[in-house]
């Protein structure tokens, strides 16, 4: 019997060493169709020098697929939006075909540490916090507050909004930045998005706050409404991010922004990917960094 | 308004799109479902053991895998191992080990518990008509085993097709991925595609699932007799 126990321990083990060799064989072969895997990839957990990138004839850039209009992949299967069109131009660029690799919010940072990427490019909005774990380039877009109300009383100042009600989200930027700064307004607090759309489209409020991009692109879709202040508050700025102490890369990123800048390129990017969903009511300024250079 | 949705679904390769989607689900939960209940199986029987060893072993194997999320395993296996041991695993590979580990664990589990269902009279009344050791297994112990595996493998298997949806996190676009690409894609054109593309990925995922439970089914009412 002991015998039998051994033979069948050693079986086993067997077994598990095939099984895991097949299962490797088995997907190496059928590595395309919606899958991309980052190829070329550095042998390390370090980021790769812009030379290694060059030599492999790839720049891995992690995008977000599912956030229109900033990345996103439309009806034919290609990724498409206002980081994209930045991603495509570092690639023309470098000299080097672009390999996108969809990535989570709560994945971008890991991304970058494990070098699996070689720069994220997925709306990805510069923090104290996350700037100790990556490194940022120069923004190339800015958020700030924006205010949405009807056209039939329009608010254009946030001096306007005092004694009046203030619909916010709960958690934003925007609750802190009124009961900070604007303590005379009356907020009224949602937990949903989509609550205090409904609030505001039901007049339980005066106006509306949070991220300008989100309220530019609703107004657009409920006549009525409109932007009267499109920008507020402190400004966030979004940027390219890399791995920490990938220097070389950095600064190659931050030479080609302030190339890019004096040709206008992000104002094009934004008449290619923005105009058609936020249409002539935005102001591309509003949204747009050229050069790098927050003013 | 609802017109406009179906008509996401049809417009470019949308629907090819999720049928491509659907096949990285299925390629990726088959291949680890065929491994798992192989060695599944080997390893239930190697937990029946009485010896000390391979008792504990197993049950520390068992219970980390059972304790531990399946997406804190993804990120182990492709962050992690790239982390501290420079390898680097595709997203894929990743997908296939973490989910075979799992379901080899429990289909472990499961083919203990059905080895020690089987009443040991069983055992001795057969050796008691003469089987040889093999025949006991072959005719007697085997047939009430897998009749009482079917139905908790069945689960188990629909569990692991369905919890494929996590891989997205390290980079694999599977078909709910797809259907939530294409749901933002026409966000501003489209509001209500939102309700299509879930209601086709629901679907498809049914179309999956749905042959093997009743697979199941037919085996279970064929082995009553």
């Amino acid at each position: 019997m002991k015998k039998f126990k051994k033979v069948l321990i050693f079986m086993t083990v067997v077994a598990l060493s095939i099984g895991l060799l097949a299962g490797c064989g088995g997907t190496d072969q059928s590595g395309d169709g919606g899958t991309k895997e980052p190829s070329g990839q550095p042998a390390a957990g370090n980021a790769r020098s812009l030379d290694a990138i060059k030599e492999s004839g790839k720049v891995i850039i992690g995008v977000f697929s599912d956030k229109a209009p900033f990345g996103y992949v439309d009806s034919s299967g290609t990724y498409q939006g206002y980081d994209v069109y930045f991603a495509n131009r570092i690639g023309q660029d470098l000299g080097v075909d672009v390999e996108f690799v969809s990535v989570e919010p709560a994945s971008r940072v890991e991304y970058l540490k494990t070098g699996k990427v070689d720069i994220i490019l997925a709306n990805f909005t510069v923090t104290e916090e996350r700037a100790q774990s990556v490194d940022f380039a120069l923004p190339y877009m800015k958020v700030a507050l924006g205010v949405v109300s009807p056209d039939n009383a329009l608010i254009t100042d946030a001096e306007q909004l005092k004694g009046k009600t203030l619909i916010v989200a709960k958690g934003t930027t925007a609750e802190t930045f009124f009961t900070e700064n604007y303590p005379e307004v009356n907020l009224l607090k949602f937990d949903q998005y989509t609550e205090t759309y409904n609030a505001l489209l039901d007049g339980r409020g005066d106006a509306f706050s949070t991220d300008n991009t989100e309220v530019l692109a609703w107004a657009l879709q409920n006549k009525g409404f409109t932007v009267g202040i499109e920008s507020l508050g402190s400004i966030d700025t979004i940027a390219p991010a890399v791995q920490k102490g990938n220097t070389e890369l950095l600064s190659w990123l931050n030479d080609e922004i302030k190339a890019l800048g004096e040709e206008s390129f992000f104002h094009k990017n934004y008449e290619e990917t923005l105009a058609p969903v936020y249409g002539d009511a935005v102001d591309a300024d509003s949204l747009v960094v050229e050069g790098g250079i927050v003013e | 308004m609802q017109d406009l949705g179906i008509r996401v679904l049809l417009e470019g390769n949308n629907m090819i799109r999720l049928l491509d989607g659907l096949w990285v689900t299925v390629r990726i939960s088959l291949l680890a479902v065929v491994i798992s209940i192989v060695m599944g199986i080997l390893l239930g029987m190697v937990m029946t053991l009485k010896n000390p060893v391979t008792k504990a072993l197993t049950r520390i194997y068992l219970e980390f895998i059972r304790i531990m999320p399946q997406l804190v395993l993804l990120f182990l296996i492709y962050f992690g191992a790239a982390k501290a041991f420079n390898i680097h695993i595709s997203g894929e590979l990743s997908a296939v080990i973490v989910f075979t580990l799992w379901g080899t664990a429990e289909m472990g589990d499961l083919v203990r518990g059905a080895l020690i269902s089987i009443p040991k009279h069983q055992y001795d009344s057969s050796a008691a008509l003469g089987l040889t050791g093999i025949q006991i297994y072959r005719y007697i112990i085997i047939p009430q085993t897998l009749r009482r595996l079917i139905p908790l493998a069945i689960n188990l298997v629909t569990r692991m097709i369905k919890t494929t949806s996590l891989i997205v996190l390290i980079g694999v676009v599977e078909v709910l991925k797809v259907g939530q690409q294409i749901i933002e894609a026409s966000r501003y054109t489209a509001p209500s595609a939102a309700l299509w593309i879930y209601g086709t990925v629901f679907f498809l995922y049914f179309i999956v699932c749905f042959p093997i439970s009743k697979l199941s089914g037919k085996l279970e009412k064929r082995w009553q007799n």
